[in-house]
């Protein structure tokens, strides 16, 4: 017998803990002599009150949901890939080298071209970890986190020696315009719509595309249901003939090459060329999207966008008060903690609530007692 | 007469709306055996819970020799005298036996005391009930029934005299129960009140003296044993008539289907646990394994079934099979007409968050019946699946249910339903009724023999002797990774079964326990 209702579980147990994230949040704002309603008021009006606001939470989005799918995969096959930081920061690696390598004339082109060298990438970094964890039982949780660190000196490394730029700045060149993606400024320009300046380009779409694409996967094709059984118990893949082996492989390319494409939104669509740190804790984030999303691309999708407006408010409330940076830092925080890490908090009072109403509920057939 | 030891009056409870105890009215003689008996899920491990404290009852009312007792934890129930040993033992592995025993019940800081004073009784209980025990042994280095004689010395040290056994003789060899009936005998006779938990007509029949029958979370009758009969009890348990005995023809073995030459298999740390198997299996005949629980049985169906590789020489219809490399694996087995209804269907067999009809594919989840391009054709499963639960009479009959929400019976008739309905040349089945309700164990026994009457060859393994002596066209029994012989059952009975089981093979010679016991103590030691 289910425990909770199924709404109960997909909707309320997340915007109770989003209600209790806020209300602590407000407490800690009141507590700095600011007015958590004016604080709430300008995050909210920030993140999604203006094109220009909704352009920055959505860019934000973007993100979230290349890295928090790639999450959701892995742990559909019960890998908890941490690395998401390091994968995406090498995809970024993949996306530049694809941008820089030749002149492209036009972005229908080097689009497809920048998402294979990021995927590419991206699973690459996922792949050593993987086969680590298949072959050697080496945890993954631990080897991934390892690889962000190494990523990020690798980046460094490359950024400082051979692909740098002439000029001060450890960063690449400017890509060829050819590879500048459209804005969402630019294509609401075309219907004549004026949509506010922001970062906010086609890799949105891109992003919707793949949440649908990881769904189709795990729901709907063979490949899906062995990662989904293997997740489960991993005595019954082996009774059913699924090899491990093949299913870790799979499942963190998958992850990784998602984590990679994070680098389309940012390297190509925003800043153009490759810099030293362009990720910017997305891949952690995608770890708190893909817990409150419950694994599955709809709720990663709204996890994201959630995540994007926080990131959106908390910078505008910092722009706007005398709010520190580092509270703003703490909300998201907040947040994290209550949706993902205290789930368990509400779910269980929630639950006893639920089981105390079924019990009341009539039964239909029941004796008397 | 005597106030009754335990006397319930109304207890129910609930879970959500599902009613687990209703209405339960009970009374337990001081000084007897009293037996509960009911299917799984029928409410009998909720009711021991309530009298353990483990849960209050919503309603009703508990007297523990005639004076009314709350029991709000397990704390309050060791005070009333109420001891309780597990099905799954609570012991720590890497304490001695003493340590294990004062384990919660030190008095005062250093432990010299309390062990002194265990040790001393420890010696009197062994002298007074059979139950030897070396104090000074490691729990990870005994034996099953050694750990359970642990379990219940840690009751009576705590002075309990009600003592509550919740299946205790499933893991046990038929003479290691034996040697437990005679140690509740024996606290019957100092008086002591035991309440036998077990779903076994058998011991109910050959020890209690009271038994109350459970079913749906109703008490349906609590009658004295010596006046009825296991038809009776199966009756009152199940709610309709209910064939004990598996009605089959005798077999007509054909020709070899399997045949298995100096198997040997080696686990993950490096212990042999199969050591030199040989066997075979024909054509509409059903082999069975006999033994106590990891003795190599679930390594053989393993190795078999393609979840480990080994070494050796192993046939199906004359085709040599790989059992190392990528050809060893489930799939390649499956395509070669063996199916295996796993011994753990909870965790091998059945993905329990899945639901019926994504588990009817499980394993076969590549067939081109199910699958259409690169996508699987979930329409075609769906309609597969409603014809299998028709005809497997699986309940509830709705593809939409996860596994979970399945009883123990209905779980394993999905398993049952997918792996028999694939005609399969070879059958591998492990554990087919373990957890199942008597009803389905009746339906599932008559699919297997439906199954060998086909001409199909199946090979059993069950650590139920009823069960591999009802079923069987033949037996081996399994001991230390080794066959110690094959028998006909009609030409052998439990006692020599047990005895093979304990690794004797010479059975017309007299044999003591210590012999047993020595035998099953090692081959345990060398699995823990």
């Amino acid at each position: 017998m289910e425990k909770l209702p199924r709404w109960a579980d997909i909707a309320l147990v997340p915007i109770l803990n989003l209600l209790l994230a806020l209300i602590v949040s407000g407490i800690v704002v009141a507590l700095i002599g600011q007015n958590p309603f004016e604080a709430m008021r300008i995050m909210v009006d920030g993140a999604v009150g203006s094109t220009y606001g909704w352009g920055y939470t959505l860019f934000y989005a973007t993100n979230f949901i290349f890295t928090g799918l790639a999450v959701a995969v892995a742990f559909h096959a019960k890998l908890f890939n941490i690395g998401g930081e390091g994968q995406a920061q090498f995809g970024s690696l993949g996306v530049a080298l694809v941008c820089l390598a030749v002149p492209w004339p036009h972005w229908t082109l080097a689009l497809p071209a920048a998402i294979l060298g990021g995927a590419l990438f991206g699973a690459g970094w996922a792949a050593i970890p993987a086969y680590l964890q298949a072959r050697r039982g080496s945890h993954i949780v631990i080897t991934t986190i390892m690889f962000n660190f190494i990523a990020s000196a690798l980046l460094v490394y490359l950024l400082v020696g051979i692909l740098k730029a002439p000029g001060m700045a450890p960063e690449t060149a400017r890509f060829p315009e050819g590879a500048y993606l459209p804005t969402a400024r630019d294509i609401f320009a075309v219907i004549g719509v004026d949509f506010g300046y922001s970062p906010l380009n086609v890799t949105f779409l891109v992003a919707l595309l793949a949440a649908w694409l990881v769904w189709l996967l795990l729901w709907r094709t063979r490949l899906g249901y062995e990662i989904r059984a293997f997740g489960h118990s991993e005595p019954a893949a082996l009774y059913a003939g699924i090899s491990p082996f093949r299913i870790t492989m799979l499942a963190m390319l998958i992850s990784g090459a998602l984590a990679g494409l994070m680098a389309i939104n940012a390297v190509m669509g925003e800043q153009q060329r490759l810099l030293q740190d362009n990720v910017l804790g997305a891949g952690f984030v995608g770890i708190a999207v893909a817990l409150m999303g419950r694994s599955h691309p709809v709720g990663v999708l709204l996890a994201a966008i959630l995540f994007g407006a926080l990131y959106q408010g908390g910078a505008e409330l910092e722009f706007e008060t005398s709010v520190p940076r580092d509270m703003v830092v703490v909300i998201q925080a907040l947040v994290i903690l209550f949706t993902g890490a205290l789930d368990g908090m509400t779910r269980s009072p929630l639950e006893r609530v639920f089981l105390r109403f079924g019990r009341r509920a009539p039964e239909p057939g029941a004796p008397a007692e | 007469m005597s106030d009754p030891a335990i006397e319930l009056r109304g207890i129910s409870k609930s879970f959500g709306a599902v009613k687990a105890n209703k209405d339960i009215a009970i009374r337990v003689m001081p000084g007897t055996i009293h037996g509960i008996i009911g299917e799984n899920g029928a409410g009998k491990s909720t009711l021991m819970s309530i009298l353990y404290g483990f849960y209050r009852a919503d309603r009703g009312e508990i007297f523990i020799r005639g004076e009314r007792t709350d029991i709000p934890d397990s704390q309050a129930a060791i005070r009333a005298g109420i001891g309780m040993v597990f099905q799954h033992f609570k012991l720590v592995q890497n304490f001695t036996v003493l340590e294990n025993i004062v384990l919660g019940a030190e008095e005062g800081a250093l432990l010299t005391t309390s062990l002194g004073k265990a040790r001393t009784l420890l010696k009197q209980l062994s002298e007074d009930y059979e139950l030897q025990v070396d104090p000074d042994a490691r729990i990870e280095d005994l034996g099953v029934g050694m750990q359970q004689r642990v379990e219940i010395l840690k009751a009576l040290y705590r002075q309990a005299d009600i003592l509550i056994l919740d299946e205790p003789t499933g893991v046990l060899t038929p003479s290691e129960a034996d040697h437990l009936f005679r140690i509740l005998e024996g606290l019957k006779r100092e008086g002591k009140t035991i309440i036998l938990i077990t779903h076994k007509l058998r011991e109910i029949m050959e020890i209690t003296d009271t038994v109350s029958v459970m079913r749906r979370g109703e008490m349906t009758a609590t009658v004295k044993t010596a006046e009825t009969g296991p038809e009776e009890l199966a009756e009152l348990m199940v709610g309709r008539k209910v064939l004990l005995r598996v009605e089959k023809k005798a077999a007509q073995p054909g020709a070899r289907v399997l045949e298995i030459e100096d198997l040997r298999v080696v686990d993950g740390s490096g212990v042999e646990r199969l050591r030199g198997i040989s066997l075979d299996v024909r054509a509409g005949e059903i082999l069975g394994i006999a033994g106590v629980a990891g003795n190599g049985q679930s390594e053989l169906l393993e190795v078999l079934g393609g979840m480990r590789s080994g070494t050796g020489r192993v046939r199906v219809n004359g085709d040599e099979l790989d059992l190392v490399g990528p050809r060893a694996d489930a799939r390649t087995r499956r395509a070669r007409g063996i199916a295996h209804v796993p011994e753990d269907r909870q965790h091998e067999g059945l993905i329990m968050d899945f639901h019926a009809w994504e588990n009817v594919a499980f394993g076969y989840h590549a067939d081109p019946a199910y699958n259409r391009g690169l996508l699987m054709d979930n329409d075609a499963l769906r309609r597969d699946t409603e014809r299998k639960i028709a005809k497997f009479d699986v309940r509830p009959a709705d593809c939409w249910q996860t596994a979970k929400n399945f009883s123990g019976g209905n779980q394993q008739k999905i398993v049952i339903a997918r792996e028999l309905e694939r005609d399969p040349d070879l059958l591998l089945v492990g554990q087919p009724t373990r957890g199942v309700d008597i009803g389905a164990i009746e339906f599932i026994h008559q699919q297997i023999v439906a199954l060998r009457d086909a001409g199909k060859a199946i090979l059993l393994v069950s650590v139920e002797l009823d069960e591999i002596l009802s079923l069987s066209d033949r037996i081996a029994v399994m001991f230390d990774g080794r066959i110690m012989g094959e028998r006909l059952p009609s030409q052998t009975d439990e006692r020599e079964l047990g005895l093979m089981m304990a690794g004797i093979t010479d059975t017309d010679r007299g044999h003591t326990h210590a012999e047993v016991e020595g035998n099953l103590a090692h081959v345990h030691g060398k699995v823990g």
